[in-house]
């Protein structure tokens, strides 16, 4: 069984169906891109499945249990992690300070009120920098970080709690494609060895075909196709989708024609 | 019958002026986004200008005129404070520009006081419509019901203008999206002067109409302020149609209390007429739980200028410990020093528990993010705590000062619930309106809190009973909590505090209960302004519901932004020197209230930063420094 099942997800502001009645799975060492242009509803998606958002129907299950309807912060200690489509820490406090504060909340010492919190685990969250690649810049303040910097601050948080499932938003945007080989590089070598399950989403398809195991392709809220970097590729659907069909000038009985 | 009916038209009368006032401040919140504390005080100025027009000028024509003239001249002022102070703090944070305006109420009071003086100035009659018109058999002033009218007229002419006009387009815009105006070439500085402007002139044509009505007199600032505050918050930040309907609601309610009077409920009995003080709070207080955003308001996006951000915290270096150290060895002597300083003693016992107010204040303020508006309410059931601790259930002043700081937390326990599911400004009227209802009930509860008299005779401990004793007792037990609420900042609680505060969505995606971790800081921060108070009642002896007033829960707020609010010596620092100077300036002078107004403005532009801040900011750029090497 996968780790995780999404069946029948739906979601609808107003009468918008933003995501409209998806399934897909994502097993343990996987690394899933979830594609689509934009206003697809990936975000959406992403939002339910870690709880942000309510869906307003279907369900998301992680190792059989039901996710809808629970808090963000509760779906994060059965082992979720994110990171955000515009990255999202404390300003004010400092690299390694963001990283201990995970790790203070897994390990339930929130409500500590007489210890000192600057020495807390302070060791693994270097650790987790380390893994990152940010250790040297541990003690800076995060506000004081490039944007591509603070993404990759924000994955040592989600890794925090040693998450099964990784959601991706975006998690190279702003990024120099140095950066994003990097990012991606230490990603997949965490699926691997971790056996971490990770859906992400991205509009650099060159980071998508090097990295990703599989992908699903999403338009207008509904999966569209689903396969490997070649299937998709090759897909119809997917290039109607991204670049048009190409035949916006022809008649419409010649396009009934291609379509039979 | 025919007086309930009676009583809605004079609660109809009421709501007229009330949506004046209200409907200029929710415009100059709406483009501004500044909370304008002195809003009141240009009603108080419409009153007393359209005074002296009036007595200058003979005949139903000057009459009118005054009343005219009296808008457009507050009207001018109002575009001059903006012109002269407000623009240029537009940048700062916006807690600051709520403390420049509260520096201008003390300003313009005095100004009034020295202009007019303390006396009652009781206006002419409107010539016209002195008589009054039969009702349903009963006499209805005729003034009364022309102020019927007015309301709804100006709401019309206010609503076309915002709505027929380019310049109403305009300031809608501005309302929702100030850096997209901006973005599209509109230059905003007039239009911003523009809504200032017709602001005032509403509240002062609101105050100029209730000449015929009453007095015009010095504390009509305060009172004004706090209604227009609940009908703006009631009818959405920014809805001038939410502003009358509030009005109307508000003054109507306000009626009906007056006319039930007292009812007996079997054994009960309830003084309605009692009520009208917190009635408008408790209407508010209900709203904003039930809908946060007012009856006709909307969610308001977060603005994108926040201030810069905070730097991290740094635990205290050598020489900060060793001064800290050498501060509570020097005040450890004072008392040997009482034959030269007869009156240090006083002032340090003053100042100390000043200082742990401020610093109770500034542990939610700063670090916590929320900022309440009524943290007096705290202090005050500390000090009633004690106070009633001792003098109903005899306890002694040890068990007192323990028990009291319970009793306050306790308040934090139930206020805090409501508050913290609110942030921002509307988070900061509810906590207006808990401190205000914890005020009228100490106000009014004559049996049991001694009402506006309140109680005498609660005197420490026969070893604690003289002035250096009490002096060692709080300076020991404060310097104890602010060492505790510094450290708790410290703690993993108090970085979860600022996390929360960063960044709700990433703190709740990484297992944090923001709403939890705020309550619970609610909690403390009351605690600790309930020691403080119940260590005020005992050096004074007495106390009275004024430490439970608005006025306190300000003091409170400017102590925390004079020094700062984002450096944790902050708010001693600004308590320091706020309460010292509200003490020298008090002596010195009849109108200090203007001098310290004038002393925070000046601090506000010089140092938009704080006391505290500034001294920091000067620090670190005379010292040859890690982060700017890079």
């Amino acid at each position: 069984m996968s780790l995780l099942q999404i069946r029948g997800l739906q979601k609808s502001f107003g009468g918008v169906k933003a995501v409209d009645g998806i399934d897909f799975d994502v097993a343990a060492g996987e690394l899933l891109a979830l594609i689509g242009p934009n206003g697809a509803g990936k975000s959406t998606t992403f939002n339910m499945v870690n709880g942000q958002l309510r869906a307003s129907g279907g369900s998301v299950k992680l190792d059989g249990r039901e996710l809808v309807g629970l808090k963000p912060r509760e779906i994060w200690k059965m082992g979720v992690g994110r990171t955000f489509q515009i990255a999202e820490t404390f300003a004010s406090l400092t690299v390694v300070e963001n990283v201990q504060m995970a790790l203070i909340s897994s390990h339930g010492k929130l409500y500590s009120l007489w210890s000192r919190a600057a020495g807390a685990y302070r060791n693994e969250a270097l650790e987790l920098l380390d893994q990152v690649g940010m250790k040297a810049d541990a003690d800076r303040p995060c506000s004081a970080l490039a944007y591509g910097d603070v993404k990759r601050v924000e994955l040592a948080i989600a890794l925090a709690n040693d998450p099964k499932l990784l959601l991706m938003d975006e998690p190279t945007a702003g990024m120099a494609p140095k950066e994003r080989n990097d990012l991606m590089a230490l990603t997949k070598r965490l699926v691997v060895e971790r056996k971490l399950a990770v859906l992400f989403t991205e509009h650099s398809m060159d980071v998508v075909f090097a990295y990703a195991d599989r992908m699903i392709v999403l338009a207008r809220g509904r999966l569209i196709a689903a396969g490997s970097g070649e299937e998709i590729r090759n897909h119809p659907k997917v290039q109607e989708v991204y670049f048009g069909t190409g035949k916006t000038f022809e008649k419409p009985v010649a396009q009934e024609e291609v379509a039979a | 019958m025919s007086s309930f009916l009676v009583q809605l038209l004079n609660g109809l009368a009421g709501a007229s002026s009330l949506f004046l006032v209200a409907a200029g401040l929710s415009l100059i919140f709406g483009v501004t986004r500044i909370v304008n504390f002195a809003h009141g005080s240009l009603y108080m100025l419409g009153v007393y200008i359209a005074y002296s027009m009036s007595e200058r000028l003979a005949g139903g024509v000057g009459f009118w005129f005054s009343l005219v003239f009296s808008a457009l001249a507050v009207g001018f002022i109002g575009a001059l404070i903006e012109m002269v102070l407000l623009r240029r703090i537009y940048k700062a944070p916006e807690l600051f520009q709520l403390l420049a305006t509260f520096a201008l109420v003390l300003v313009i009071k005095d100004g009034v006081l020295w202009i007019w003086g303390a006396e009652d100035l009781l206006g002419r009659r409107a010539p016209g419509l002195e008589g009054s018109v039969e009702i349903l058999g009963r006499n209805f002033p005729t003034y009364d019901l022309f102020l019927i009218v007015i309301g709804p007229v100006v709401l019309a002419l206010v609503w076309l203008l915002l709505t027929r006009t380019r310049w109403g387009t305009l300031v809608r815009a501005a309302t929702q999206d100030r850096e997209m105006l901006s973005a599209l070439g509109v230059h905003q500085s007039w239009l911003i002067t523009g809504v200032f402007a017709l602001g005032a002139m509403l509240a002062g044509l609101g105050g100029a109409l209730q000449l015929p009505r009453e007095p015009a007199n010095l504390g009509m600032d305060m009172l004004s302020i706090g209604d227009a505050f609940v009908v703006v918050v009631v009818g959405g930040m920014g809805s001038i149609p939410g502003a009358f309907v509030a009005a109307l609601i508000i003054a109507e309610i306000k009626a009906i209390c007056i006319w039930l009077g007292d009812v007996n409920f079997g054994p009960f009995s309830i003084s309605f007429s009692k009520l009208t003080l917190v009635v408008e709070f408790l209407v508010m207080a209900v709203v904003l739980v039930v809908r946060p955003w007012g009856l006709f308001g909307r969610p308001q996006g977060t603005p994108r200028h926040s201030g810069a951000p905070e730097a991290p915290l740094r635990p205290a270096g050598k020489s900060l410990r060793w001064f800290a150290v050498a501060l509570v060895a020097g005040m450890a002597v004072l008392p040997l020093l009482q034959g030269q300083f007869p009156y240090a003693l006083v002032l340090s016992v003053d100042l100390l528990i000043a200082a742990l107010f401020a610093a109770s204040l500034h542990f939610i303020m700063g670090p916590g993010g929320m900022h309440s508006f009524g943290h007096a309410a705290y202090f005050g059931l500390g000090a009633y705590g004690a106070a009633l601790l001792m003098k109903a259930a005899g306890l002694p002043m040890e068990a007192a000062l323990i028990l009291a700081p319970v009793v306050a937390g306790l308040g934090a326990v139930v206020f805090g619930w409501f508050s913290v599911r609110l942030s921002g400004v509307y988070l900061a009227m509810l906590t207006l309106a808990f401190g205000q209802i914890a005020w009228s009930i100490a106000f009014q509860w004559d049996d049991f809190t001694g009402g506006s008299n309140g109680l005498i005779g609660i005197w420490p401990s026969g070893w604690a009973n003289n002035r250096t004793a009490y002096f060692y007792l709080t300076l020991v037990l404060v310097v104890v909590g602010l060492f505790a609420l510094r450290r708790m900042l410290f703690s993993p609680f108090g970085y979860a505090m600022r996390a929360g505060r960063d960044s709700v969505l990433r703190a709740d995606a990484i297992g944090i209960d923001v709403k939890r971790i705020q309550w619970l800081a609610f909690v403390i921060a009351g605690v600790f302004a309930g020691a403080a108070g119940a260590l005020f009642v005992y050096s004074k002896g007495s106390i009275s519901p004024e430490v439970l007033s608005v006025t306190k829960s300000v003091d409170g707020l400017v102590m925390v932004l004079l020094g700062g609010v984002q450096t944790l010596a902050g708010p001693i620092v600004g308590a320091v020197t706020f309460t010292w100077l509200q003490d020298t300036v008090a002596r010195s002078t009849d109108y200090w209230r203007a001098l310290l107004g004038g002393i925070i403005l000046f601090l506000v532009l010089v140092f938009p930063q704080g006391l505290a801040g500034f001294i920091h900011d000067l620090v670190v750029k005379l010292k040859p420094n890690r982060e700017a090497a890079r």
